[in-house]
This record gives structure tokens, C-alpha cells and sequence, in this order.
């Protein structure tokens, strides 16, 4: 049978080889696919497929070992920049990445991303934040904005009872240890383009033993913001942007 | 001949020149008393510009053990040491480790609690280590030393049995055997293992996928209950396994004697004394020495205490492998207890009396 | 033969340094040693002890209930320690600020003044070596061969310099014994 979307003349956009055909339990509209895709490409364009050695959160990207078809640790929660910190100081050659969500890296893990960023771990994390814990039902993050709802903050977040949300990367971005630290979106394809090359860069960081590098996703949760993808995409650009504002804030890798 | 090397150190030295004389690839680890010369003494004897072994101070005990299961699970032989607080902050990392099958070794120099405690010798972390620890069902290989030779010779043996079951090891020791000088002879400097060598020993680690295999995932994770039950039936197995093949234990003066005194690591050494001031009041005690606390040498322990008087059980806590003891003995040998709390390390003579008057007065 | 010897006094004596080099020395003459320290805050200012035993054979324990010989160089070590030495056992003390001498027959005790001598010496840290020579001179558990040899054995290079003086400081603790 000949199907002419995929005959190669016609090919416009393929998958990327490392991702496999395994489908993701990820909410339709959830930034954490483009992310994974971005990761993949970027480890096949790197030519690293052999060398990657990624570390999965716990939260919604538990499982995206599923997904990318690299060696993955699962770690426990919070832990993965520790476990990548004992892969890449062992195995210096490969490419060691952590990928978080804003629970487990900001949250339970600070003090593991702090301290492995800080002692210039040649690893790169990538950090999603969609300010709440989509994987246990939509609680509150210390990402989630003053104001913002949650199933913990049903009235929304203040700080008298709450504190306020936390700005880790700008955090990150003081350390010695870092060389890169970016935030970007994927909700707009010029977007992913920044995003992907902002991956690049760390992974490329890491390989050069330049320091510890930092890539935080500003991302949605349309199930947990109880949106639709596009009314989500348009309350992040609207809200967490202003917090959370887009660009490098640190890069002193010449790369 | 070649004249053996003899040197004079305490038992927390030992266990760091062991490490790199095993060939280890990594130490993680935060310093606590009583244990801190094993971290002190690898930065001293810098390791990583030698063997290349890699030596690193974590941010908390919870970090050495995560970076210990990156390690484990990217197929390196890497080894982490605390005492009793930092050993239960380890739990978390103990039992993710023994469910995603890594492993690696742990080294527990106990001191007393509950809590912050005390930082002096307690052996009250028997329970802790012997029944896993932490979540979930599962068993960690545990060592008993009970002198400085034996901190040096469990390392390689603890690495060895790990990597044999792909479990965790433990070598829970003491603040005795830990801060106490005696000789030793360290095992000979082993060659780290190559790349090749541990992709050969290790297919399922996390090295880097090549294009001849599937991507290898460590995780203990598995939402499935009829998997997740399939897993632990393995798990299950695998001790079996263990227990059936890896006991040890040492027995001395057991077949003459009238009663025996069971005792592990420094307890041991202090109740072997105790075994010579009974004999010199005609007290005929024999000494059982568990060695692997688990698997506890079941069966050889009821072989040398068929027949006897009674068994006193001589721990530095209140009573917690006299448990085993009783299991292994059934009920059909009078069996007590004596230990001393708060880090007290009992004397020899403390044992004797407890032997005289919980067991001998009350025939 | 085998020597069960606690020595204990102030932190900063000297006390764990002295056992080592006993230790050490034992070592080197072919025994069996155990060098246990009372460890903790107790090495900063507090009370220090050190259970040193020197053998021909195994050594079970390295905890005792009792003890040959016991060095005591402060009062509460004095009270501590002397009801645990064995009937015919040996006490050597220094006398500088115990206020309680030691009562017991059945033992025999020596009173040194090795504080003095090393003020005398102009070396305070010395006293420890000074007590350890009026040890051996009791009880020759090591010879001063051996000891030197230690020594040299267990002190960084660039303290080597500093041997002479330190075994002059044994010769003069040997003195002190009548």
C-alpha cells in the first residue's frame, strides 16, 4: 500500500529517531512532549545518542525513560541532580542530564540542585516549570504565583499562609558553579526554537566541563490550571512570564 | 617470602585504605562522629590521583546515598559511610537501591540513639539494618566486623556479595571497631575494573546505550500491581538465594561448653574476654559469632546450641537480635538477654554476672 | 605475657598520643595491641583515656573491666581508675594538683612528678614522653630501642628533628622512678 505522506519527497517533518513510538501518558496541551522532542534532538544532532545518560524525575516525568530511547535512572524525588552527580563524576565522558519538574527540583530537591550547581557539575538539568504538581492532582508548587488557585491553595496563594513562589534559576544564575542558565518556553514554534538551542548549549556546556548549566521550560498545565492548551498557553504568557521572565541570565561559555 | 605489611591503624582508616586497595570507583559521603577518619583519610590519601578513584564530601547523608545509586546504577563499585543518624537519612536511598537491584556498599559506624543520641558505641541499629530499613520488603546484605582486620577484609567482601546479587551491602560496624587501633594487614592494591570489564560484568547498567542493545533503565518504579507483585517475587527469590548460600558466622569454644554467649562485632570481642573469666570459674561458655547479621546463620546456630544449658544474648542495645536468636532456637533453650544502652559499652565482667544471674541461678 | 594499661588524664596531655606511640611501639616488636580512646568532646579540655594493651598473644577485648596498670595524671582519673586495677597491680601518678592521694595496700604505686620535670625542661610537651619513660621503667613492655624506632616511624619527617629531645625526655622519666 502506498501511503504518499511518508513517501520522502514528501517529508516535511520527521519524529525524532530516539523517540520511540511508545505513547505518552501526557495530557493533550502538556509542554512536557516538546520538551522530550527537543531533548532527543539535540542528543542525536550532538551525535550522543551512545554517550547520553539521562535522570527522570518523580512527577509527571517519571516516566520519560519510556519515551527516549537513552540509558535512564529514575531517582527518587528530588535526588536526580545527586544521582547525576555520581554517573558524570564516574563516567566523565558521557552526557549526563536531569530532567525535573518544579516539585521535585525547587521544592523537595533544593538542596541538591543548589549544592550540585554549585560545586559546577558537569551536568545539564532541565527544569519544567508549570507552577503546580500536575502528577498528584494540582497542588501547590513554590513555583505557583501569588493569587494562583491550587487544590492546597483552593482561595489562591498568599504569602502569609504560603510564602512566596520561588525563583530558583535566578538563584542558580548566582552561583559560581553555573556557566548557563536560560529560561524559555516551547509554546510558540519560534519559542521552541530558543528553547532547543538553550538545550544545546548546556548539553554542549556539560561536555566541555565548562560548569553546571540550567534550562528551566516555563510550561503549562492545562489540566491542573483547569484550562483548555490554548487558553493555558495564553495565561502563561500573561502571568508567569511577568515572574518568570524569558532570556539567558547567565551564560559565560563563549559557546 | 614477602613480608606482610603490617600497620597499626583505627578500624574507620582501615575501611578507606580498603576501599582503594578493592579497586572502588567512588566514595560519597558527609562527615559524622564516630566515622569522619574515613572521609578525612581518603582526602589525605587522594585516591583520585593514583587509582583514579573518585572521592567526594555530599551536601547530607541524602545526597551520598543518591549519588551512590547514580554510581551503583551506572555499573561503578562506589561506597558510602555514615553513623546511626545519617545511616537512617539513607533510607529512603537504601530502599530505592534494593528495588531497582544496585549495588553498592554502605558502611553504618554506630553510635547510640534514639535521635541525635549520643556519638558513643551502641549497636541499636541491628533492627534497622537487618529488616531493610526502609520502605517496602526488602533485605540488605549486612557484615559484622569485629575487629580492624575485618573492617579492612569486609570491603572487598561486601563489594563482592553486592555485585553477586546486585544488592546493597552493609557493613554495620561501631564506634568501637571504628575509633579502636589494632593491626592489620590490607589486601593488595587491585586494579580498578576497565570500561570493558564492567560492561562485561555489569549489561544492565547505565553506561551509555549502544546500537547492539535496548536502552537500559534503572528504576524501581512499577504501577502495574500484577508486574509490580512479579517483582517482588523475584526479590523474594534472590534472598532465598542469599540466605541459603551467603551465612557466616565463627564459633569458638562451642562444642564443650554449657552455655553459649551470641554476640556480634564489638560486643563479640568483649564477650570473647567474658568467655575466658567464666572459664576461669569453671564456667564452661562457649562464643557464637554471627558474622552476616543477614542472612543470620540460622542453622548453624541451632547446631551449636543443641544440648546446651542456655544462651545469653550479649548486645549494646535493648534486646534486638536476641529476636533471631529465640526464632532460630525455637523455644527449646532458655535464652536471654544483656546489653547496655546510651552508648555504655558493657565489660566483660558486666557479661559474666548477667550470665550468672539471668540464666545459671535460675536453674 | 599481656599488659592491660589505661592512661588517662586532661585533654592535651598527651594522653592518646602516648598510648599510640605504645601501641606502636608493641607493634613494632612483633605484639599483638589494641589502642582504644575514650573518643568525643572529651579530647577538647575534658577528661581523655586510652585503653593500651600489649600482648604475645590474641587480644579478646579491647574494653576491660580491670587493669594491670593505670596512669593516671589528674585527680578524677585518679578516682576513676585506681578501684579498677588489679589486686598487685601497678599505679603510676603525677602528683601535680591531686589533693587525694591514692589509698589502696594492695597495689603498688609510684607518685612521679613529671609536670615538674618538664617545667624544669622548659618543654611542656615533652610530660607525656617523661611519664611514658617512667612507665617503661616499671614495666618494660617495649624497649627504648623500640620505642625510638617507633618513633621515627610514626611522626612526619619534619618532626624527626624533635626525637632527640623527646627521648631525652623518656631517660629523664625513667629517672623518676626510685
Amino acid at each position: 500500500m502506498n501511503n504518499d505522506i511518508i513517501s520522502p519527497e514528501n517529508l516535511v517533518y520527521a519524529k525524532p529517531e530516539l523517540m520511540n513510538d511508545t505513547p505518552m501518558h501526557y495530557c493533550a496541551g502538556c509542554s512536557h512532549g516538546v520538551v522530550h522532542k527537543l531533548v532527543a534532538e539535540v542528543i542525536a544532532e550532538m551525535g550522543m545518542e551512545e554517550k547520553a545518560i539521562g535522570v527522570s524525575p518523580v512527577g509527571c516525568a517519571v516516566f520519560a525513560y519510556r519515551y527516549i530511547d537513552i540509558d535512564w535512572q529514575e531517582a527518587p524525588h528530588g535526588r536526580a541532580p545527586a544521582l547525576a552527580t555520581g554517573i558524570k563524576r564516574l563516567w566523565p565522558d558521557r552526557l549526563v542530564f536531569t530532567y525535573q519538574g518544579d516539585g521535585d527540583l525547587a521544592c523537595i530537591g533544593t538542596a541538591e540542585t543548589i549544592h550540585s550547581l554549585n560545586r559546577g557539575e558537569h551536568i545539564a538539568i532541565i527544569f519544567i516549570n508549570n507552577a503546580i504538581y500536575g502528577m498528584t492532582g494540582g497542588q501547590m508548587a513554590p513555583t505557583t504565583l501569588l493569587g494562583q488557585k491550587t487544590a492546597t491553595c483552593p482561595f489562591g496563594r498568599v504569602p502569609e499562609l504560603h510564602g512566596y513562589p520561588l525563583n530558583i534559576t535566578e538563584l542558580a544564575a548566582r552561583l559560581e558553579g553555573t556557566c548557563y542558565v536560560s529560561r524559555q518556553s516551547v509554546e510558540t514554534v519560534a519559542a521552541i526554537h530558543k528553547a532547543k538551542k538553550a538545550i544545546r548549549k548546556a548539553f554542549e556546556a556539560s561536555m566541555k566541563g565548562l560548569g553546571s548549566s540550567l534550562v528551566e521550560i516555563v510550561s503549562t498545565c492545562n489540566s491542573g490550571w483547569k484550562l483548555t492548551p490554548v487558553k493555558a498557553n495564553e495565561w502563561m504568557q500573561e502571568h508567569m512570564f511577568e515572574k518568570y521572565p524569558k532570556g539567558d541570565l547567565k551564560d559565560t561559555t563563549s559557546l | 617470602m614477602e613480608e606482610k605489611e603490617i600497620k597499626l591503624m583505627k578500624g574507620n582508616e582501615a575501611i578507606a585504605h580498603a576501599a582503594i586497595r578493592c579497586g572502588a570507583d567512588g566514595y560519597f559521603g558527609y562527615p559524622i562522629t564516630p566515622q569522619s577518619e574515613i572521609i578525612e583519610t581518603l582526602a589525605l590519601l587522594k585516591p583520585w590521583e593514583t587509582t583514579g578513584m573518585v572521592v567526594l564530601q555530599a551536601e547530607s547523608e541524602v545526597a551520598s546515598i543518591n549519588m551512590l545509586y547514580g554510581g551503583a546504577g551506572a555499573g561503578k563499585r562506589v561506597l558510602t559511610s555514615s553513623s546511626s543518624p545519617g545511616i537512617a537519612l539513607m533510607q529512603e536511598g537504601i530502599s530505592y537501591m534494593a528495588g531497582a537491584e544496585l549495588p553498592g556498599v554502605i558502611v553504618n559506624v554506630q553510635r547510640g540513639g534514639p535521635g541525635l543520641g549520643t556519638i558513643q558505641p551502641s549497636q541499636s541499629d541491628y533492627n534497622q539494618a537487618t529488616r531493610g530499613g526502609g520502605n517496602g520488603d526488602y533485605n540488605v546484605i549486612v557484615l559484622a566486623p569485629n575487629s580492624v582486620q575485618e573492617m579492612a577484609d569486609f570491603v572487598d567482601l561486601a563489594f563482592t556479595l553486592a555485585f553477586k546479587y546486585r544488592n546493597p551491602a552493609m557493613i554495620l560496624s561501631d564506634g568501637v571497631i571504628g575509633q579502636m587501633m589494632e593491626k592489620v594487614v590490607l589486601p593488595p592494591q587491585k586494579p580498578r575494573r576497565t570500561e570493558a570489564e564492567i560492561l562485561r560484568e555489569c549489561p544492565w547498567a547505565t553506561t551509555g546505550r549502544s546500537k547492539l542493545r535496548a536502552p537500559n533503565i534503572i528504576t524501581s518504579l512499577e504501577l502495574m500491581p500484577e508486574v509490580m507483585e512479579q517483582k517482588n517475587l523475584h526479590l523474594q527469590a534472590k534472598y532465598r538465594q542469599i540466605k541459603a548460600n551467603e551465612t557466616r558466622c565463627e564459633l569458638t569454644k562451642c562444642d564443650d561448653a554449657d552455655y553459649l554467649v551470641v554476640a556480634f562485632g564489638s560486643a563479640a570481642r568483649i564477650a570473647e574476654k567474658s568467655m575466658e573469666v567464666a572459664r576461669a570459674h569453671d564456667i564452661r561458655l562457649g562464643l557464637f559469632r554471627p558474622i552476616t547479621l543477614w542472612p543470620f546463620p540460622e542453622k548453624e546456630l541451632q547446631n551449636a546450641a543443641a544440648g546446651k544449658k542456655g544462651i545469653l544474648v550479649a548486645e549494646i542495645n535493648a534486646g534486638q537480635m536476641v529476636q533471631d536468636v529465640s526464632l532460630a532456637v525455637g523455644g527449646k533453650i532458655p535464652v536471654a538477654h544483656f546489653g547496655r544502652l546510651g552508648g555504655i559499652v558493657p565489660d566483660p565482667e558486666e557479661i559474666v554476672n548477667a550470665l550468672k544471674t539471668k540464666l545459671i541461678d535460675n536453674e | 605475657m599481656k599488659t592491660e594499661i589505661i592512661i588517662a588524664g586532661f585533654g592535651g596531655q598527651g594522653v592518646l598520643s602516648m598510648g599510640k606511640i605504645l601501641a606502636y611501639s608493641g607493634l613494632l616488636e612483633g605484639k599483638e595491641v589494641t589502642w582504644m580512646p575514650a573518643y568525643g568532646p572529651e579530647q577538647r579540655g575534658g577528661t581523655a583515656n586510652v585503653t593500651v594493651i600489649v600482648s604475645d598473644e590474641r587480644i579478646s577485648s579491647p574494653i576491660l573491666s580491670t587493669y594491670d596498670v593505670a596512669i593516671v595524671l589528674n585527680q578524677p582519673s585518679l578516682d576513676k581508675f585506681m578501684p579498677k586495677l588489679k589486686p598487685s597491680g601497678t599505679l603510676i601518678y603525677d602528683g601535680f594538683g591531686i589533693v587525694n592521694p591514692p589509698q589502696r595496700n594492695d597495689i603498688t604505686t609510684y607518685r612521679i612528678d613529671a609536670m615538674d620535670k618538664a617545667a624544669e625542661l622548659k618543654n611542656a610537651k615533652v610530660f607525656n614522653m617523661i611519664v611514658l619513660g617512667a612507665l617503661l621503667k616499671v614495666y618494660p613492655i617495649v624497649s627504648t630501642e623500640g620505642l625510638q624506632k617507633a618513633l621515627y616511624k610514626t611522626l612526619p619527617e619534619r618532626h624527626h628533628k624533635l626525637i632527640p629531645l623527646n627521648m631525652q625526655a623518656v631517660e629523664e622519666g625513667m629517672k623518676l622512678i626510685e
